[in-house]
């Protein structure tokens, strides 16, 4: 038994650890595909209204180029769908596992936190994936438009390490229900909802009030949104969107270690003072 | 390694109180469990009982790493529990009152993560699964979701799960608790398998007397969060005998008497509102 007490969490078995937590909610995924439908339906729905804005705006302007308008709308509802697909997955962390009831099962069992929170970012991150080139997919049929320009390394490298920072901004916001079983959850959707307003998801960021753009300079939406575009609309190379992945990249550093030290924290003080479950 | 599966020493806890994050202060604290101490030794099965509310799953999370107590030690095989949280973790396994599982899921698939997260590999969970519910008469139903079993076939499910990982301290909180009286004996029985071939020692709290008299090695009385008494049951049952034959005197008896309860007592206060 010391051995097992000794050795545990190297190298594949902390893989494995994270991968039951990806497995688990694939198994989940699949009973409530009624819900994927749902939302892939909004989505869809949610992209080409948005987008058509830009038609409407071209409509009866003589020799008017909408199309990097279309292009910008599209991409803000298209990182909009994946960013809210990353943060409802991840950050249903705990609020989920409390409505079935099998939170205290989970939080029990000898797996680090980091290591569970890691398999349910991994899981979010490649289900938002899916879902947002399900929706651009589709999307496609109603627009006619012209990808030549797209820079697709810089695109893909820019997704990667800003899911970073989103999944740490899912964490944190994860972990309000930890510390206020009855709103936290309500309190986590409005960390969700103030993202869009200030993040520039539908326009630059220029636009707002002096005292928001406070709050989209802290965003690492703000920079993924950027990044996307540049990669997308402008053709920037890898070189060129170096300086937004620098941001993007430290954004991680500091969030990263910062949301496991917070959920941790959050975690014992549920533990402190009997909020993690109340029943039974 | 150390010998004792489980030490509790002047464990205290009460809720509320304390300042909440950022909020008002809650109202007066509630003293759930008072400087308990006792000592499980290896193999056995250890009984809890007390009324409703006198602090028993309190205990059971505790030791089971999900409350933090304010006072007081715990140590599963001399691990102090919070220096050495993930190996004591191992060690332990729970069975909670209400199944909880995944709903949706089917068995299998629940049993495969609550025992994935324990470090076991999927093969030898299949393996030993099929064989737990088989002994537990379920084996057909491991496919289905959860959802489609009734309250009590979940109950089995949740104690093949705690059973899965081989834990060799489990926490056995009301286990039984809406079995029918057949599968109520099926549990007892594998219970007291598990302990006998598998080395486990059993912490188990119930309501059914008859169970704490016949699974129980020794019990452990609460009232008010305070252990007012420990024993074999025949020692029990001996001391608040007071001079009646021991037949006469069963676990109920001991419990009534001893948690300051009479039968008598709630008939008055029937009568009287
Ligand atoms: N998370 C919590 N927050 C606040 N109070 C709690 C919490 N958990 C337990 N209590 C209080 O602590 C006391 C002991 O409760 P506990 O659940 O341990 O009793 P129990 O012996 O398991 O009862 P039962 O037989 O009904 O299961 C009760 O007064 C209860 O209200
Ligand atoms: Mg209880």
């Amino acid at each position: 038994m010391a051995s097992i007490a000794g050795g545990m969490f190297t190298g594949n078995s902390a893989w494995a650890l994270s991968m039951a937590f990806v497995e688990r909610q694939t198994n989940l995924w699949k009973r409530y595909w009624g819900w994927e439908l749902v939302w892939l339906v909004y989505g869809v729905v949610n992209t080409v209204a948005i987008t058509l804005i830009a038609e409407q705006v071209g409509a009866g302007v003589v020799d008017a180029d909408i199309s990097g308008l279309v292009l910008f709308l599209l991409i803000g509802t298209l990182v909009w769908a994946y960013l809210s697909a990353v943060l409802e997955d991840i950050s249903l962390v705990i609020e989920w596992e409390r409505w079935e009831g099998t939170i205290e099962h989970t939080l029990m069992a000898p797996v680090p936190r980091w290591l569970h929170l890691l398999g349910m970012s991994v899981f979010g991150i490649l289900h938002g994936l899916v879902r947002t080139a399900l929706i651009f997919a589709i999307a496609l049929l109603f627009f006619d438009i012209d990808f030549g320009n797209v820079n697709l390394l810089a695109l893909v490298a820019v997704v990667l390490v800003a899911s970073v920072s989103v999944a740490a901004v899912a964490i944190l916001a994860g972990l309000l229900p930890l510390l206020y079983p009855e709103r936290g959850s309500q309190m986590s959707m409005m960390v969700q909802a103030s993202l869009l307003l200030v993040s520039g998801v539908y326009y630059e960021v220029e636009v707002l009030p002096a005292w928001l753009q406070v709050f989209s300079f802290i965003s690492p939406a703000t920079y993924f949104l950027d990044g996307i575009r540049a990669a997308m609309i402008d053709g920037q190379g890898l070189a060129d969107v170096a300086g937004t992945l620098g941001i993007l990249a430290l954004f991680g550093v500091i969030m990263v270690p910062m949301s496991l030290w917070a959920f941790n924290w959050a975690e014992s003080y549920a533990k402190r003072t009997g909020k993690l479950k109340r029943t039974g | 390694m150390h010998s004792i599966p489980l030490e509790v020493t002047n464990l205290s806890k009460s809720f509320g109180g304390a300042r909440q994050f950022l909020w008002r202060r809650e109202k007066e604290p509630v003293a759930a469990i008072r400087n308990v101490s006792f000592q499980i030794e290896r193999g056995e099965i250890y009984g809890v009982i007390g009324a409703n509310g006198s602090g028993k799953s309190t205990l059971v999370r505790m030791i089971s790493t999900l409350l933090t107590p304010d006072e007081g030690q715990i140590s599963v095989f001399g691990l102090d529990i919070r220096r050495h949280e993930l190996e004591a973790r191992r060690l332990i396994n729970r069975v909670s009152p209400d199944p909880s599982f995944f709903k949706n899921m089917s068995a299998l698939e629940n049993l495969l993560f609550f025992a994935r997260i324990y470090g076991m590999g999927p093969a030898e969970i299949k393996r030993k699964a099929a064989e737990i519910l088989g002994r537990l008469d379920l084996a057909d139903r491991i496919r289905e979701p959860m959802l489609n079993l009734s309250r009590g076939q979940q109950q089995k499910v949740a104690v093949a799960r705690a059973f899965l990982t081989s834990p060799v301290l489990m926490l056995l909180d009301e286990p039984t608790t809406g079995l029918d009286p057949a599968s109520k004996l099926q549990v007892q029985q594998f219970v007291r398998e598990v302990r006998e071939q598998h080395d486990a020692t059993i912490l188990l709290t119930t309501h059914d007397m008859d169970e704490a008299e016949r699974l129980c090695d020794r019990i452990a009385i609460l009232v008010g969060g305070n252990v007012i008494a420990e024993g074999t049951p025949l020692e029990l049952r001996t001391r608040v005998a007071n001079g009646r034959p021991l037949e006469q005197v069963s676990m109920e008896t001991v419990f009534l008497e001893l948690t300051g309860k009479s039968i008598e007592e709630d008939e008055e206060v029937m009568a009287h509102g």
